[in-house]
């Protein structure tokens, strides 16, 4: 039979083959087979769903039914009951369980989808990435046709300034201005780069776009370079992206055995290729300059600007640098029109914007919104809000560059200049929720760390001042803090701003002046009380026996690793000597009578 | 890649085994009963020819399977949904009657009165 009925499309990105994802493609054929079904019946592998935190994920059509959670003992049970019988196997439907009612079966209008519209993302989850012909038949290759038989290159970088596109890198340059700087360079020899290092902690938007729609990054790519008139690309994205990097090499050589990629495209005589460039995974060289040093062969270390790598980039030849999702953007705004990318999202930042929502929040995973969102329908509508029923108490957006926004800034429509406003920014993406069990000067400290660790040390601010940073968090954190600590800190911040050569640097005290202002009472809790708020700060902790209740059975005593607890069993209460005592909680755990209090 | 009908080409063949992942709008949607009660009664090859007769005409129609309807005597049944999901149920279908009811519903509109339950109960 040529026309099989049913697809089960088996989410193959990389939150859900650590679920295990490839065992269940192998075991939902074997079943499959065994039940005679093989002949209807087509399991394939795609990208990413979104719904990470509850992965792996499956969706099945043209039911257009997604499981959650599916492990391989479920397998049987979905293909004996759904796919042979036709009955859905509910408990495991993520349609029916964020609606009360089991009539819906429409994936679109479950809390999570409702409001999310992908254009970044449209292929993902859709199509199978190892096959171009899925790419294809949803229109893919079109816009580059469109583009090479159609249009002038002026007339490409002129659309593109009309969407109004910006770099969804972070900076949010308008993206059809750098292109019409390096059109405008003279000379043969130009460059197209895809910056995929995305290096943010909790931070994985690019990544999912390169493993579930590769090719639409490629077919960017060569629309630019025939925008501004190069002939060669480069893919630099880090090695520690192994599905990525295996789905982009696979669809290059598919790319290139179609003539996509290669002389001559389309009868044009326009050549274009590209190449992948793998990175050890230093979080600087997503930094444009550093980024062009390590492609090539240097440390990756940044150059200070101007000159522009729109200019002098790559071999010191005009080069375009731009991000993997807003490349994934391109070939829907040629195909679409700019009036149409327009429609979506604000006036002065059109389009969509992927999120990687993180933390303390109950839907882990990947969304896309348009523009003028507000952050409260992202975190309580699509997110689903704290689990456990914490309070929310914070979230930090634009990762290690940005920074915290708190309850009351909630209701701000997400875009660029919106975020800066609030003294965070949109960054790449990252989005990471916090409840009332996180310090914020914990959370200041732990960016500090990471830049202290990825700091390239080329520049005295950024390597010297922000090692003096963290230390000076480090002594709030551990109750040593005085208010002269706190303004020193917020002058070496300001310094470190003016002062450091990249945006590594520039940007990396934001995480700490953002929490010094929006959580002032929190550091002056740490300075002054001597107190971490939400008993994230060890050496803060207090233990404590309540003498008068204390049972005196010796159970915490026989608990604590250090010996720290002194008593006499059925005699003497029991108390804790605080020098001794490593804050580790073993013996609030033991007491069967809690009279152990946390302080 | 030499033209974009080279392209066009690659992509009407391809949409054509991709057209169940659309969301868009669908004429109809049919589905068929596939209960233990269908099976038996023959539901598979009437499934089986619905999905095939559908892909060969191109129609805009979703063809899905759902459980047991509870006519388990009239088996195999199959229900048409129009767009107001209006809905016409067919039972005792066989593969003859199945082309049928492609051929004359889903491509002409038009309600094959003979093959309705509501012919039968008469």
């Amino acid at each position: 039979m040529p026309y099989k009925r049913t697809q089960v499309l088996v989410c193959a990105g990389t939150g859900c083959t650590i679920g295990n994802s490839g065992e269940l493609i192998k075991e939902f054929e074997k079943e499959i087979k065994s039940m005679g079904l093989d002949k209807e019946i087509d399991v394939l592998r795609t990208g990413c769903l979104g719904l990470c935190g509850a992965g792996p994920n499956i969706s099945i059509y043209p039911d257009n039914i997604i499981y959650k959670g599916v492990k391989v003992e479920d397998v049987q049970e979905i293909v004996l009951e759904h796919l042979y019988k036709g009955r859905p196997v509910q408990r495991l439907m993520l349609n029916e369980s964020d609606q009360e009612t089991n009539e819906i079966h429409d994936i679109n209008h479950t809390k999570f989808y409702a409001k999310q519209k992908r254009v970044a993302l449209h292929n993902c989850g859709v199509i199978d990435p190892e096959n171009i012909e899925e790419y294809i038949a949803e229109d893919g290759y079109f816009a580059l046709g469109k583009v090479l038989l159609e249009m002038t290159p002026q007339q490409v970088v002129d659309e593109i300034k009309k969407s109004g596109l910006r770099g969804r890198g972070g900076g949010g340059f308008p993206t059809g201005l750098k292109w019409q700087f390096a059109l405008d360079e003279p000379g043969e020899e130009k460059y197209v780069i895809c910056n995929a290092d995305e290096g943010d902690p909790g931070a994985f938007m690019d990544r999912s776009i390169l493993e579930g729609n590769p090719h639409s990054v490629i077919e960017a790519m060569i629309i630019a370079g025939y925008a501004i008139g190069a002939h060669y690309g480069y893919i630099y994205i880090r090695a520690e992206y192994p599905i990525a990097v295996e789905r982009l090499k696979t669809a290059i050589s598919q790319a290139k055995e179609l003539g996509l990629l290669g002389k001559n495209i389309f009868g044009s005589g326009f050549d274009f290729d590209l190449e992948i460039r793998l990175g050890a995974g230093a979080f600087v060289c997503g930094e444009e300059t550093a980024l062009i040093q390590s492609i090539q062969g240097e440390r990756g270390m940044p150059v200070s600007k101007p000159p522009f790598p729109a200019h002098k980039g790559v071999w010191g030849k005009p080069t375009i640098i731009n991000n993997v999702e807003t490349y994934a953007n391109i070939a829907q705004i040629i195909l679409h029109g700019a009036d149409w990318f327009r429609s979506i999202g604000t006036e002065s930042s059109p389009g969509t914007k992927v999120f990687a929502l993180g933390g303390k929040i109950t839907n882990t995973g990947l969304v896309e919104v348009p523009m003028g969102t507000t952050l409260r329908e992202v975190i309580y509508e699509i997110g689903g809000g704290c689990p456990n029923h914490k309070a929310f108490k914070a979230v930090q957006t634009g990762g290690p560059s940005g920074g915290c926004l708190t309850e009351e800034q909630l209701d701000t429509p997400i875009g660029f200049d919106e975020l800066v406003k609030l003294g965070s920014m949109m960054g790449s993406g990252g989005m990471i929720v916090l409840d009332e069990d996180n310090c914020m000067v914990d959370v200041a400290r732990f960016y500090m760390d990471f830049i202290v660790d990825e700091s390239c040390g080329k520049c005295t601010p950024c390597r010297v001042g922000t090692k003096r940073m963290l230390e000076l968090l480090q002594q709030i954190c551990d109750g040593q803090g005085t208010m002269e600590t706190l303004d020193e800190l917020e002058t070496l911040a300001q310094t470190i701003k003016d002062t450091a050569l990249c945006g590594l640097g520039q940007s990396a005290p934001n995480p700490v002046l953002s929490t010094i202002h929006q959580f002032r009472d929190e550091y002056l809790a740490h300075i002054v009380d001597k107190r971490c708020p939400a008993g994230v700060c060890k050496k803060l902790l207090r233990y404590e026996i309540d003498k008068e209740s204390c049972r005196k059975c010796g159970l915490c005593a026989r608990q604590c690793p250090v010996g720290a607890i002194s008593g006499k069993i059925g005699k003497e209460a029991f108390e804790i000597d605080p020098d001794k005592c490593i804050r580790c909680g073993l013996c609030m755990k033991a007491c069967h009578f809690k009279v152990i209090e946390r302080k | 890649m030499k033209s974009l009908e080279e392209l066009k080409r690659i992509r009407d063949q391809a949409k054509e085994r991709m057209t169940m992942r659309e969301n868009g709008d669908h004429d109809y949607r049919v589905v068929v009963g596939m209960a233990t009660c269908g099976i038996a009664a023959g539901a598979r090859p009437v499934l089986n020819t619905l999905v095939e007769e559908v892909a060969r005409e191109h129609l805009p129609v979703t063809v899905m399977q759902t459980g047991c309807i509870g006519m388990c005597a009239l088996e195999p049944i199959v229900e048409v949904f129009d767009k107001d999901n209006h809905k016409t149920t067919y039972v005792l279908v066989d593969t003859k009657k199945a082309k049928d009811i492609v051929l004359r519903h889903l491509m002409h509109g038009e309600v094959i009165e003979e093959y309705t339950v509501g012919h039968y109960s008469k």
